[in-house]
């Protein structure tokens, strides 16, 4: 019924206790060196066993310790406890700049990156990178597009919009002459999701040099965003219902939403949970908030880095390096886990390109993705306490799509309170 | 209990020692040789605690000084750590999360407490009634809820509760009725009240009963026999009797609910909106520590969560007491 204090306590007490015991011991030279991996993508044991073979004297164990936030809270609990963390974590690019700065993560150039880094979208490998050192090697990224139910849209007769102007018009004319159908879902508990829009609209959140931090979440490319939606939330013409809860599944599957603008993680993902509307769906490029141009932007994606505590960083950055960057693991990845890659030799493979999707029926949605990630001509800085950021983003921004105030004021009361807590830890804030 | 200890002694000390001796040197006196006399037993005893005593300072007096420790320092993710003094505590009280968090559990807890243990209690006393048909299996039936994990029932019920394809808002739309808005702002605690009573009813009902099944039967017939009816048995005899544990429930209820997490969090993945991070005291603690980096924040929040859990379970025992002492003499 309620966690206390005293199971907190006890439970993280008992957790260092384990912890401690688990610390890898200096290897003996013939010994065999053994790694901790942290991570949660579904199935990376898989590659993990080819590392394996291909290394005979280094033994990974793989653990899942949570997705996203719990993930990193015991990165924070075991930084904190000084032992107990893995030697590879799974970081996700938000991340970086948050773990950068509490010294938990090694530079791998030390350990021969830079000579892999022409191989990977320069705009992955700079996210990882800080002041000439490399923090991690990037995994798999996630350029938008925008994927849709071909027959509901012509039931309507809508076409896929173009721009976002186009969606609003659908999303209004779709409201009325639907019965329970919305064009889209506004999943204000997503906080990749939402700083996708964010980012594609020109938005520039942060700036860190050392321990100054100029905090701006609420720019003008911000405010243009959240202004949109709240036109189309005030006229009920889009949903804000939180996503990935049952709720939200069932309703993508029994068409309740009409699209999903989603990173190149989503196709094969909502084939999972939307089943019965197979091959109704298909993907169309990024709709614009400028007709004529193509500007793209980034939701989620993953680097796997090696931490300050681990005892064998060198053996350690050779399973990032050799899991991200052996054709077969990164093939692997790409094929059999449907992750996008960030690798240019897969990128530009034809076979990669080409493969038809059923869900899509048979459409080679890949191709579109591709020609997304083509197109994220910039990068965005996340701030340097990004756990304390997602919580605040989603309290705020839930709130406001469930009627207090407007988007625009969350987005203010956000911004006041990352000005604050920075301020706090003891940044140096310019807004 | 103070009164009898000291007299105790001085007799003892009376008898043993003769009347000219001063009494502080007979009470000295007293001391050293009971001492020395107990001084194996009480090894012994303190050998067959160690186990216990062990544990208890490593889980619980180590880790609540570790954390009274922690709440009277700051440590910022840039500078490091320094003395803070009372600082944290005075943030606490001034912060109004916190505090909504509070308000937040009394609202819950006045309506939540008294359904659930009255009908706990109603359970029980038809379960003790005797004539009840398949007993074990109502019992069982009752009490089935609370081997369900709170993360599982949680999860169960945010299912259930789900707006647009729960199954109440499923039956309600073929109804043509207006779905039950589970997860909205106004009726969030409501609903998870509905889920800690489904939850903790069969816990407290097997507590009350056993405590009927401890009251005197002779007592119950001489009421019988006296033209009580069951109902005003029941009133004046079985309640009374077992009016104790009653209280026990009682603050065990109230110090279960200012301290709520798991059904809330897990509330917070479906309805954000309405939840947020300072729902509960606990949630407020949890997220202040472990997301947002302020450990030693934290570490005062829960400090004075467990203060007003203390005051709160002594305002429940003090006026419950009050009320009984009539009844009972």
């Amino acid at each position: 019924m309620s966690l206390s204090r005293r199971t907190l306590l006890t439970t993280t007490g008992a957790g260092l206790a384990s912890a401690l015991a688990a610390a890898p011991r200096p290897a003996r030279a013939q010994e065999k060196v053994e790694l901790t991996m942290w991570s949660w993508t579904p199935n990376t044991q898989t590659e993990v066993d080819m590392f394996e073979q291909a290394h005979p004297n280094i033994k990974v164990t793989l653990v899942n310790v949570g997705q996203g936030l719990p993930h990193y809270t015991k990165i924070r609990t075991a930084l904190k406890a000084g032992s107990g963390l893995a030697d590879v974590v799974q970081m996700e690019f938000y991340m970086h700049r948050t773990f950068q700065l509490a010294n938990a993560l090694v530079d791998l150039n030390q350990y021969g990156a830079d000579k892999i880094a022409g191989d990977y979208i320069p705009w992955t490998w700079t996210s990882a990178s800080s002041g000439g050192k490399c923090y991690g090697i990037p995994w798999d990224s996630g350029p938008v597009a925008l994927l849709y139910r071909r027959d509901i849209l012509e039931k309507y007769e809508i076409s896929p919009p173009k721009t976002w102007d186009e969606f609003a018009e659908a999303a209004i004319k779709l409201n009325k002459d639907a019965n329970d159908v919305f064009l889209a879902d506004l999943a204000l508990n997503n906080v990749g999701w939402m700083c996708g829009w964010f980012w594609q609209a020109g938005w520039n959140p942060f700036k860190t040099e050392g321990t100054n931090v100029s905090i701006a979440f609420n720019d003008a490319a911000a405010k243009k965003v959240a202004t949109y939606w709240q036109k189309l939330l005030d006229a009920k013409a889009v949903e804000a219902k939180p996503q990935f809860t049952p709720d939200w599944f069932a309703a993508y599957d029994r068409g309740r939403y009409a699209t999903w603008f989603i990173a190149a993680w989503g196709p094969v993902f909502l084939s999972q949970f939307a089943k019965t509307s197979a091959g109704l769906w298909r993907a169309a490029p990024a709709p614009q908030w400028e007709a004529g141009k193509f500007v793209s932007a980034n939701m989620g994606g993953s680097t796997l880095a090696v931490t300050t505590q681990s005892k064998h960083p060198k053996e350690a950055a050779e399973l990032a390096m050799w899991l991200m960057h052996d054709p077969a693991s990164v093939d692997t990845f790409a094929k059999k886990q449907f992750l996008f890659p960030t690798t240019k030799p897969l990128l530009e493979s034809p076979e990669f390109a080409d493969t038809p999707f059923d869900f899509y029926g048979g459409q080679k949605v890949n191709q579109i993705f591709i020609e997304s990630a083509k197109h994220i001509d910039r990068i965005i800085e996340w701030s340097p306490f990004q756990d304390y950021a997602n919580a605040q983003i989603i309290a705020e921004m839930t709130a406001a799509g469930g009627g207090k105030g407007t988007l625009v004021e969350a987005l203010d009361r956000i911004q006041d309170n990352f000005v604050k807590y920075a301020k706090q830890q003891g940044f140096t804030v310019k807004t | 209990m103070a009164a009898p200890k000291s007299a105790t002694p001085t007799l003892n000390a009376r008898n043993a020692a003769g009347s000219d001796v001063a009494p502080a040197a007979r009470v000295g006196l007293l001391a050293v040789r009971r001492r020395r006399r107990r001084y194996p037993h009480a090894l012994a005893a303190y050998l067959f605690l160690a186990p216990f005593l062990v544990l208890f300072v490593m889980f619980l007096v180590g880790p609540l000084f570790y954390a009274l420790n922690l709440s009277v320092w700051r440590e910022t993710l840039v500078g490091g750590r320094s003395f803070a003094g009372l600082a944290n505590y005075a943030d606490v009280f001034a912060d109004e999360s916190f505090w909504r968090g509070i308000r937040n559990m009394l609202l819950f807890g006045v309506f939540q407490v008294p359904i659930m243990l009255g009908l706990a209690l109603i359970f029980a006393l038809v379960l003790d009634a005797g004539t009840t048909y398949a007993k074990s299996l109502f019992r069982i039936g009752f009490f089935l809820p609370y081997a369900v994990p709170s993360v599982i029932a949680a999860l169960i019920w945010g299912y259930l509760y789900g707006p647009s394809f729960g199954p109440f808002t499923q039956a309600a739309n073929a109804l043509g009725w207006a779905p039950p808005m589970f997860l909205s702002r106004t009726l969030m605690l409501p609903s998870l009240a509905n889920i800690v009573t489904w939850e903790f009813t069969g816990y407290n009902m097997i507590i009350l009963y056993s405590a009927l099944q401890a009251v005197p039967k002779d007592v119950i017939e001489a009421a019988a026999i006296d033209g009580a009816r069951p109902i005003r048995v029941a009133r004046s005899i079985r309640v009374p009797l077992i009016a104790p544990t009653i209280v026990l429930t009682a603050i065990f209820s109230v110090i279960g609910t200012l301290q709520l997490f798991n059904e809330p969090q897990l509330m917070l993945a479906i309805a954000p909106d309405v939840i947020g991070n300072d729902y509960t005291p606990n949630i407020y603690a949890y997220t202040t520590g472990f997301v947002n980096q302020q450990y030693n924040y934290a570490a005062a929040i829960s400090f004075v969560l467990g203060a007003f859990v203390v005051i709160i379970s002594y305002a429940v025992l003090f006026f419950s007491n009050r009320r009984q002492t009539p009844a009972a003499a």
